[in-house]
């Protein structure tokens, strides 16, 4: 049985059905790359798979269990990007990144490498609110590097990312891979992730119950 | 440090980093609160039977005033999500983010209201009966006010909508806060307004964090 698994997943936000019949099984290591044009429902799915939505039909497994039902072991297990970043303008760098690692009980000497890593140790006392968006991005990214778990949910990580930024990007996915770790991501653009399973969602036809 | 902690020491810090919210929930205390000598005339005797009501309900009104933003920046720039993933019990964050809001509203309130009763003419043996009404009622603003702030998280004129939601439900507070201190003035004793105050910031806590957890849960589905 696949380690993480999505079986004919329906998803709804508010009056409006964003996708239905949506399946997913990744192994270890393996990468899925959701495809789709705007709105088709890529960052709902993303919100599902990290437990901040509920499904309105069919179910999400973790080895075999529901992860609505081991809720707690999911949200440790995960670390979710979204399409904000989380980045408190009035903290210093080094302050945004220290709240996450101490509020999720991680090493908080952990933080000072993991800016190395995105290239931000030159920013580190600069207040965040001085940041470019790929800088915020950066920080946002920096989250990833405070230490390894086994599943990433990046929603459109790449964007507003420079093309070193990108690579370096794609070497983090690559290393999450290598330790058996699971990477979820959107994007428009193609990765430069290696053999990553793709899935396009498309867009429902909005005139259900009209036509 | 856990992560219960952690959170109230961040919120602090933003609180106190963009400076302007502890000083001007004390200010807009101070001022309203110096209208009324203004409006009744300066009678001391007059003054001084109103003070304590006066600071009372000025208190309720300043902790409005941080409140809509208590949970509207963390899910404006995406904290919000970062904060439900994560090992603490949103439960707990309510309470976190209600000892914040306290810490940075309820306890400057206490320290100003002296000053504030000095100017209303408050006889000095209110000053005690003040603070220790003031004490016991700020919490349930914090708390009470915490929910309010989860249920109007992003309607509309959220911050209107808050308003009228939440001073209904500071009546008790501000009835029994009052009543404790008129109690003290008049030697009736205000032991037994300031216990079922006490008992109602039990019930506060509680209770609203439950409310607060299911009104932000539903608020980011």
């Amino acid at each position: 049985m696949p380690l993480f698994q999505g079986d004919d997943l329906a998803c709804r936000r508010g009056e409006a059905l964003i996708f239905e019949a949506v399946d997913f099984a990744l192994e270890p290591g393996e990468a899925l790359w959701l495809a789709g044009p705007n709105g088709s429902g890529k960052s709902s799915l993303l919100r599902l798979m990290a437990g901040l939505l509920k499904p309105i039909a069919g179910r999400i497994t973790w080895d075999g269990r529901e992860i609505g039902k081991d809720a707690e072991a999911h949200r440790a297990r995960l670390r979710y990007l979204g399409h904000l970043d989380a980045v408190k303008a009035h903290l210093s760098v080094t302050e945004n990144l220290l709240f996450w690692a101490e509020y999720w009980g991680l090493a908080p000497n952990a933080a000072g490498p993991a800016l190395s890593r995105l290239g931000l140790a030159h920013l580190k006392d600069a207040p965040a609110r001085q940041l470019s968006a790929g800088q915020r991005r950066r920080l946002g990214l920096a989250r990833l590097a405070l230490g390894p778990v086994a599943l990433w949910l990046l929603d459109e990580p790449s964007a507003a990312l420079d093309a070193a930024g990108v690579d370096l990007l794609a070497t983090l996915i690559d290393e999450c891979r290598a330790q058996g770790g699971i990477v979820v991501y959107s994007s428009h653009d193609t990765l430069p992730v290696a053999d990553a399973h793709k899935l396009t969602l498309a867009p429902l036809s909005l005139d259900i119950g009209i036509a | 440090m856990t992560a219960f902690a952690v959170l109230i020491r961040r919120d602090l810090r933003l609180g106190l980093r963009q400076g302007v919210d502890a000083l001007v929930v004390v200010l807009f205390f101070l001022v309203a609160g110096a209208l009324f000598p203004f409006a009744i005339g300066p009678e001391p005797e007059r003054l001084s039977h109103l003070a304590g009501g006066v600071a009372l309900a000025m208190a309720a009104l300043a902790a409005l005033l941080s409140l809509d933003r208590l949970y509207q920046t963390d899910f404006e720039d995406g904290s919000f999500d970062q904060i439900m993933l994560s090992g603490l019990p949103l439960e707990l964050v309510a309470v976190a983010k209600a000892v914040a809001h306290w810490l940075l509203t309820g306890l400057p309130l206490l320290v100003a209201a002296p000053v504030l009763a000095l100017m209303l003419r408050l006889p000095a043996a209110g000053q005690g009966p003040l603070l220790l009404s003031l004490a016991l009622s700020t919490p349930i603003l914090s708390l009470l006010g915490g929910l309010g702030a989860a249920l109007t998280l992003g309607a509309r004129r959220g911050g209107v909508l808050l308003t009228f939601l939440v001073l209904p439900l500071y009546v008790p507070a501000l009835v029994l806060g009052a009543a404790g201190l008129d109690g003290s003035l008049t030697g009736a004793g205000g032991t037994p307004h300031w216990l079922i105050l006490g008992g109602l910031d039990i019930a506060a806590l509680a209770l609203c964090p439950w409310a607060t957890a299911a009104a932000l849960r539903e608020a980011n589905a």
